[in-house]
């Protein structure tokens, strides 16, 4: 790969700005990457890591600053420029077209006549030479995500990019496939590629890269050599104070069941979805159950059976507190006891357009808030303001538009309302999903709290810290069946992971889950 | 040349048939890039009058349907700016532009009521034409209705196998995943608008100076509106659109010859009228009820503006 000199950094650049309306994105922002170094960004949501990226890539023009490439100032007016450059960018949220095939997807991003025989070949290539198998024929849809990721770097690989921006790369990976991950990374970086990391995962910026630049607000907060570095040093740059822990206790247990799915089997009519098959579980008062798995794996609709949005033929296959409820609906579900936390902050947990007042309305309103089929708003009112003063919501008070809190901040108050209305089951999906760490470890430990006041709950995320964190027991669901359950203290990341694709013991293996 | 009463039939479905294939696919490729243009009425019924009003004056049927091709784009960039550059609502815009564009026709036609162009003689294709039965229903036709075959496979070719309609398809299904590898949504959304408008004023030509040579105020009567539907009833696909077209042609001339026939039925004039529709949707229905065929040929971005966020 050609270097003007190695002395010259890759990339370097100073000074840059953006402003939102609302918001300075990045406010000075200077970085260098020498040739061959995987850097480090590290930094909260909401930090300006992404909108950072999106500068360098071309996809957003800065206000202010430059960028040198190889020691000469460059502009980057689009992504096209970019990777004429030499930069290649995987996104967070894939760029990738479902209803195309692998090799199309990558067509797209190649310059030149349109010959696909020829792409699908350079694809086998590339993929066997860096370790990322893929089928170069098969529709993206039908891709799980570790491969779609995969696609998205084999796709950078073919322009034999000099810098590879990655953000947030494993958020979606199970630990195996983060190890593999890592390996090809590694194997850039040491044929001269320069690597741009961007994560809030302290553990894995330690083991990978060789140095790192830390942002908190729009502005550097530090540069450091992560393997100097413990995490909590890391994580005071990161969020400016030191990280609350969660306080665990003890595990009541055996308390009555309140939630039972015995021999769940759907059969869903979307064509990109999972068929459940015989998911069998128990959630008990004063725990928390935790169902891990990569996404894509029937979590979704495992949730819609569970809330009642996809109501059932079989009626005993949910139990509610020793109630059949497989064919009743949400609000009645509700009205038994059950609250529900579901991923989509805005749209599904909240309306958007609607006051944080309106918004505990819709599911709150059985605390009190009707009387003769009229709403009584100063009881909803109070309600939301309670639970904004209880859960440290930051927002303008209870008249704000749901869309104008942040996502940490609205997470924090759709938790609060549903914990407020002191359910006998929580169900929770993503919890703390793009929350920063702040947030996250509150709303942690305001679920720990609600189980040790006695409550149920259910937590299913992708995150195996935070189910290890916070949970009691923990089972797995890939491909749409769910493994026995493991008490936490039982077990460990390395064997949650392996049961991620499909591997327990007993598991029946037809063929490999949708993980890699 | 007399025709048996089969290639009578054959001969008047094509001819039904060609102004909805014509029409559709140029919709097809505009919605398949994202864009929902509800005017293709409008766009028809502009196109028809400049065409009948060009083609009057010149004498010429080809600088017609040029005239036609020019109207139906000149309106398609009027909803083009509303929509992807104003960002306007694209229904509403769309259907703004349809009744604007009945409207004007109207208004442009008024002076050319009455008036009838001489009929152009079929173009009738060596050895084919000989073929017995479909020979001469099939290709004994105007030059438009070899074109709309032409364009058929034309449409599918871009969409299937050229580079310039696999980012067409990309665009459609994900404006910011194409924005964010460097497409410039907008310019290529713009030109399947102009596309869709050039094929709706050629598809309003085709009624005004050779389907029925003539002007007549309201005489696109609702194609527009049955293109459209073809193409969401085709799933987005350039053979459905053709396999409804022409579906659609035949039950209308058939229940038409019945009416006209003076056959003592008993059944009411206006079910057999409305025979065409129901039986275009029932069939295209039935071929298309696949789920993931729909959800993987529909254009996922259908009708959204795209704001680039920069």
């Amino acid at each position: 790969m050609p270097t003007p000199s190695p002395d010259t950094p890759r990339l370097a650049i100073r000074g840059i700005r953006k402003v939102y309306p609302s918001v300075i994105a990045n406010d000075g922002i200077d970085l260098v990457v020498m040739p061959g170094e995987i850097h480090a960004v590290l930094g909260e949501n909401g930090a300006g890591k992404s909108t950072l990226m999106k500068v360098i890539y071309g996809v957003i023009r800065p206000d202010e600053g430059e960028i040198l490439w190889e020691g000469e100032r460059v502009t980057v007016p689009n992504p096209a420029q970019a990777r004429a450059l030499g930069i290649g960018m995987v996104f967070q949220h894939f760029s990738l077209f479902e209803t195309l095939t692998v090799v199309q997807n990558v067509a797209l991003s190649i310059p030149g006549k349109l010959d696909l025989a020829a792409l699908s070949k350079r694809i086998e290539e590339v993929s066997e030479r860096y370790g990322l198998p893929v089928d170069p024929r098969r529709m993206v849809h039908a891709l799980s995500v570790g491969e779609r990721q995969r696609v998205e770097i084999i796709r950078c690989l073919l322009q034999n990019p000099r810098l590879l921006i990655l953000d947030e790369p494993t958020s979606v990976l199970t630990p195996q496939a983060v190890r593999k991950l890592f390996e090809t990374l590694r194997q850039l970086a040491a044929e001269g590629v320069s690597i741009l990391y961007i994560s809030h995962k302290l553990d894995e910026i330690q083991e990978l890269c060789h140095k790192a630049t830390v942002l908190r607000g729009g502005k550097v907060t530090g540069t450091c050599t992560p393997s100097q570095e413990t995490p909590q040093t890391m994580a005071r740059l990161m969020i400016g104070v030191d990280l609350p822990a969660c306080c665990h206790g003890e595990a009541e247990g055996g308390g009555e069941v309140r939630l039972r799915i015995q021999g769940l089997s759907h059969v869903t009519d979307d064509p990109f979805g999972t068929n459940l098959k015989d998911i069998h579980l128990e959630v008990r008062s004063g725990e928390i159950l935790g169902i891990a798995g990569v996404s894509g794996n029937g979590q979704q609709e495992l949730l819609r059976a569970i809330s009642g949005e996809e109501p059932l033929t079989q009626k005993q296959a949910i139990e509610l507190c020793g109630l059949p409820v497989g064919h009743l609906n949400p609000a009645r579900r509700r009205g038994l006891g059950m609250c529900f936390v579901p991923e989509e902050r805005l749209g599904r947990g909240a309306v958007p357009r609607l006051s944080l007042t309106e918004n505990i309305l819709l599911t709150a309103y059985r605390k009190g808030m009707l009387f003769a089929g009229l709403i009584r708003f100063g009881v909803a009112k109070r309600f939301a303001e309670e639970c904004i003063k209880r859960f440290d919501v930051k927002c303008g008070g209870a008249h704000s538009e749901a869309k104008s809190l942040s996502g940490g901040n609205l997470q924090k108050f759709i938790v609060g309302r549903e914990i407020m209305q002191e359910p006998r089951l929580l169900v929770l999906a993503q919890p703390t999903w793009g929350v920063d760490v702040g947030a996250s470890s509150f709303i942690r430990q305001s679920v720990l709290d609600l189980r040790n006041s006695g409550s149920a709950v259910l937590v299913i995320s992708e995150e195996l810290e935070e189910l290890f964190e916070i949970c009691d027991r923990i089972q797995v669901i890939a491909k749409g069946t769910l493994s026995p359950s493991k008490l936490t203290a039982d077990t460990n990341v390395e064997e949650i992971g392996m049961w991620m694709s499909g591997l327990w013991p007993g598991a029946k293996t037809e063929g490999a889950s949708h993980v890699a | 040349m007399e025709l048996s009463f089969f290639s009578s039939i054959l001969f008047a479905t094509v001819v039904a048939g060609t102004p909805l294939i014509i029409v559709a696919l140029g919709e097809l490729v505009t919605e398949k890039s994202g864009v929902l243009n509800l005017g293709a009425e409008g766009i028809m019924s502009v196109g028809a009058v400049a065409a009948f009003a060009t083609a009057h004056h010149t004498g010429s049927p080809t600088l017609g349907i040029l005239a036609g091709m020019g109207a139906g784009m000149l309106m398609s960039l009027l909803f083009g700016i509303s929509a992807l550059t104003l960002m306007a609502n694209q229904v509403a815009s769309g259907l703004a532009l349809s009744i604007f564009g009945v409207g004007l026709s109207a208004f442009i036609g008024k002076p050319y009521e009455s008036i009838a162009l001489a009929s152009v003689t079929p173009i009738r294709i060596p050895l084919l034409s000989k073929i017995p039965l479909l020979g001469p229903s099939l290709f004994e036709q105007q030059g438009l209705v070899y074109f709309s075959w032409a364009l058929i496979a034309a449409v599918a070719w871009f969409l299937y196998r050229s580079r310039a309609g696999l980012v067409l398809r990309a665009v459609g299904e994900s404006p910011v995943a194409a924005h964010s590898i460097g497409y410039g949504v907008v310019r290529i959304r713009y030109q399947a608008v102009l596309f869709g408008g050039a094929m709706a004023g050629i598809g309003g030509a085709f009624l005004s100076v050779f389907y029925t040579p003539m002007w007549v105020e309201g005489m696109v009567a609702g194609r527009g509106w049955i293109a459209l539907s073809l193409v969401v009833f085709a799933t987005w696909r350039p053979m459905r659109v053709m396999i409804g077209a022409y579906l659609f042609g035949g039950c209308m001339i058939t229940q038409m010859f019945v009416q006209g026939s003076g056959a003592r039925i008993s059944i009411p004039a206006q079910f057999l009228s409305s025979l065409p529709y129901v039986a275009t949707i029932l069939v295209l229905v039935l071929i298309s009820r696949n789920r993931s065929t729909i959800r993987i040929n529909s254009p996922a971005s259908l009708g959204q503006p795209f704001l680039p966020d920069a």
